[in-house]
């Protein structure tokens, strides 16, 4: 299976998404039959997965067409998914949390379309996860060992959470660290999703002074199709629409140069956002709680970081559409982005430098002060010489002619 | 290096950098311009001078008589456009006075940003024809040195850049990066150039001034 990047050219996430409306009783009504074809034959591919359920060719590709726009594809793509779909068998995931807070996969199991218990029963198979696996224990790693055996090269790995590269003892699970249950697992994946801000560019465990050593998964598996999908946490509608895509089509949609995919982190929160009207009018808030910030002004002095975020935020926003940060009057962090504990106070503007400057110019001033005293005092010297070493001219000088 | 890395690399320790060039260069070159001191003059003088150096710091800001508008139309029309346009677009935008604030501790009020995109606009154009200018006419091109053109390039790309940033030409972090970056380097380069008459032509011109109101008999 080809896991590189494919020729499908994703269009730009739908930004307005008042259609989920509609599809949500559709979503209903899927994980409502979810269970009907339980006792029959086990289903190889998602189609017979969803017509063992008791689906008809028109909920397929009703289906087919949720899954495009959540993926934001055209709707001259459904034919294609639903022809990928008949003929995709589920794929096995085997999901990996390391130095993270769980917060990813508490945004995930909020994904609302596709939902979690629609990606894990229609979608995928999902063989391994601290969080959402009911097994534990010797049972719980057998299950990993099992599907790692069962898919090798195949299997989907997903990560949450960085990797300490100081003392391994750091983060470990069932005995093995991080470091060492990434490169075991990695091996036979056939691609690899880090999820988080924490797995696709060490998050906040790496930030200054990063004592546990953290790095991405970027930067210990470099032979192995990856993609990353930021933010802290990501929104669960990414999260789910990327796996929904690689379920599909069996590769990885298109990425940019940090290797987010473009359909979703093609876009600039400033430039999407609701109040950029207000920041080009010179309309700011001061405060969080001053006149412009009632009004909704720009946060841009409040420390707004969304001029160099790239997400969906603005558009996909959270919680099923209903807000994201800029709205509910904070401005945005820049969670997506790589180091952004790093980058400068959170409260304060993008045009202030992140490293303190007032110092500096103190101590540049009293340096530049010495080096001038010494300059007059070696010009006055010059001075002194000069008229120490001056010849008198005397009338008859003057006379001289030149011979 | 990414952009991030990039735009937080000249966001923290480029900017740590070209400030203290930018102030050590100042505070060298200010106080050994101002050390050098002149010659005690040694006629009796006719007054002080005091408020004749002043005097001849603002009437200069006008061409003295018709003559001299009507020989240089063109460089005064397009300086002062530039020059203004420079110092609105440095002190009166928004992002900028935040820098600002943070730097001095106070702040002032801001003009809209399509204010200042046309102000930018007008600065960059008054830029390039002194440019062309400059390279077209005679005496200026043999005037002009490798510095004179050096000195150009770096105050037109932090315009240019600052303009392009703003728009979101290209990718904004990039465009954030390279304007800050192009506004260091103006910085690192100021106090060892040309540009230094910026902070030196109040006092050439004081001193001018007085030097001159010093001069003759009173009557």
């Amino acid at each position: 299976m080809n896991w590189e990047l494919g020729n499908f050219v994703p269009i730009y996430y739908n930004q307005d998404l008042t259609g989920f409306g509609n599809l949500f009783f559709l979503r209903t009504f899927i994980f409502r039959k979810s269970y009907k074809g339980k006792n029959m034959s086990t289903p190889q591919t998602i189609y017979e997965s969803l017509h063992h359920q008791g689906f008809s060719r028109r909920d397929f590709l009703k289906f087919c067409g949720i899954s495009a726009t959540i993926m934001g594809l055209s709707p001259s793509m459904i034919p294609r998914i639903a022809k990928a779909l008949e003929n995709t068998p589920k794929k096995s995931v085997i999901w990996l949390s390391f130095q993270e807070c769980t917060g990813c996969t508490e945004s995930l199991i909020r994904a609302h379309a596709p939902t979690i218990e629609g990606l894990i029963f229609d979608h995928i198979s999902l063989d391994y996860h601290h969080t959402l696996q009911a097994a534990s224990g010797r049972a719980a790693e057998q299950a990993r060992e099992n599907a790692m055996k069962e898919h090798h090269g195949d299997y989907l790995l997903v990560v949450d959470g960085s990797i300490p590269m100081g003392n391994p003892g750091y983060s470990t699970s069932a005995g093995i660290s991080s470091l060492d249950m990434l490169k075991e697992v990695a091996s036979g994946a056939g691609a690899i999703i880090a999820i988080g801000t924490c797995a696709a560019y060490g998050g906040l465990p790496h930030a200054a002074p990063n004592p546990t050593g953290a790095v991405s998964v970027e930067e210990l598996i470099t032979n192995k199709p990856l993609i990353n999908i930021p933010g802290c946490p990501p929104i669960p509608a990414v999260i789910a629409g990327v796996i929904s895509y690689i379920v599909t089509f069996g590769q990885l949609p298109k990425r940019d140069s940090l290797k987010r995919p473009i359909t979703f982190f093609g876009q600039n929160i400033h430039d999407r956002c609701y109040r950029r009207s207000f920041y080009d009018q010179g309309l700011f808030a001061n405060s969080f709680d001053d006149e412009g910030a009632k009004k909704g002004w720009c946060l841009y002095k409040l420390g707004c970081k969304g001029p160099v975020t790239y997400n969906a935020c603005a558009t996909t926003k959270w919680n099923e559409n209903v807000s994201f940060p800029i709205e509910a009057g904070h401005g945005c962090l820049g969670c997506s982005e790589p180091h952004f504990w790093d980058a400068g106070h959170f409260y304060q503007a993008l045009s202030v430098p992140t490293r303190e400057i007032v110092g500096t110019a103190g101590y540049a001033l009293a340096a530049g002060a010495a080096v001038g005293v010494a300059s007059a005092m070696l010009n006055k010297k010059k001075k002194v010489d000069a008229t120490k070493n001056h010849e008198t001219v005397t009338i008859h000088d003057l006379e001289r002619t030149s011979s | 290096m990414n952009y991030v890395d990039f735009l937080l690399w000249v966001r923290g320790p480029a900017f740590q950098i070209a400030t203290a060039i930018f102030i050590f260069g100042l505070s060298w070159r200010l106080l050994e311009i101002l050390s050098l001191s002149r010659k005690p003059e040694l006629a009796v003088v006719r007054e002080r001078g005091i408020a004749g150096g002043f005097r001849t710091i603002f009437r200069r800001f006008l061409p003295v008589d018709d003559n001299t508008f009507q020989r240089s139309a063109f460089i005064i029309t397009a300086g002062y456009i530039f020059h203004l346009g420079f110092f609105i677009i440095l002190l009166l935008f928004v992002p900028h006075i935040l820098f600002f604030r943070e730097f001095f501790g106070f702040s002032w009020p801001g003009l809209p940003t399509p204010v200042i995109g046309i102000i930018t606009i007008m600065t960059l154009l008054a830029l390039i024809a002194l440019l062309i200018n400059r390279m077209r006419h005679p005496v200026l091109r043999f005037l002009s040195g490798f510095e004179d053109y050096f000195v150009w390039i770096v105050t037109f790309l932090p315009v240019l850049t600052g303009y392009m940033a703003f728009h979101h030409f290209f990718h904004y972090p990039l465009m954030l990066a390279l304007h800050i970056l192009s506004v260091e380097l103006l910085m690192i380069v100021f106090p060892f150039t040309k540009l230094m008459h910026t902070f030196t032509w109040f006092i050439s011109r004081w001193y001018t001034g007085s030097r001159a109101a010093q001069k003759g008999v009173q009557v």
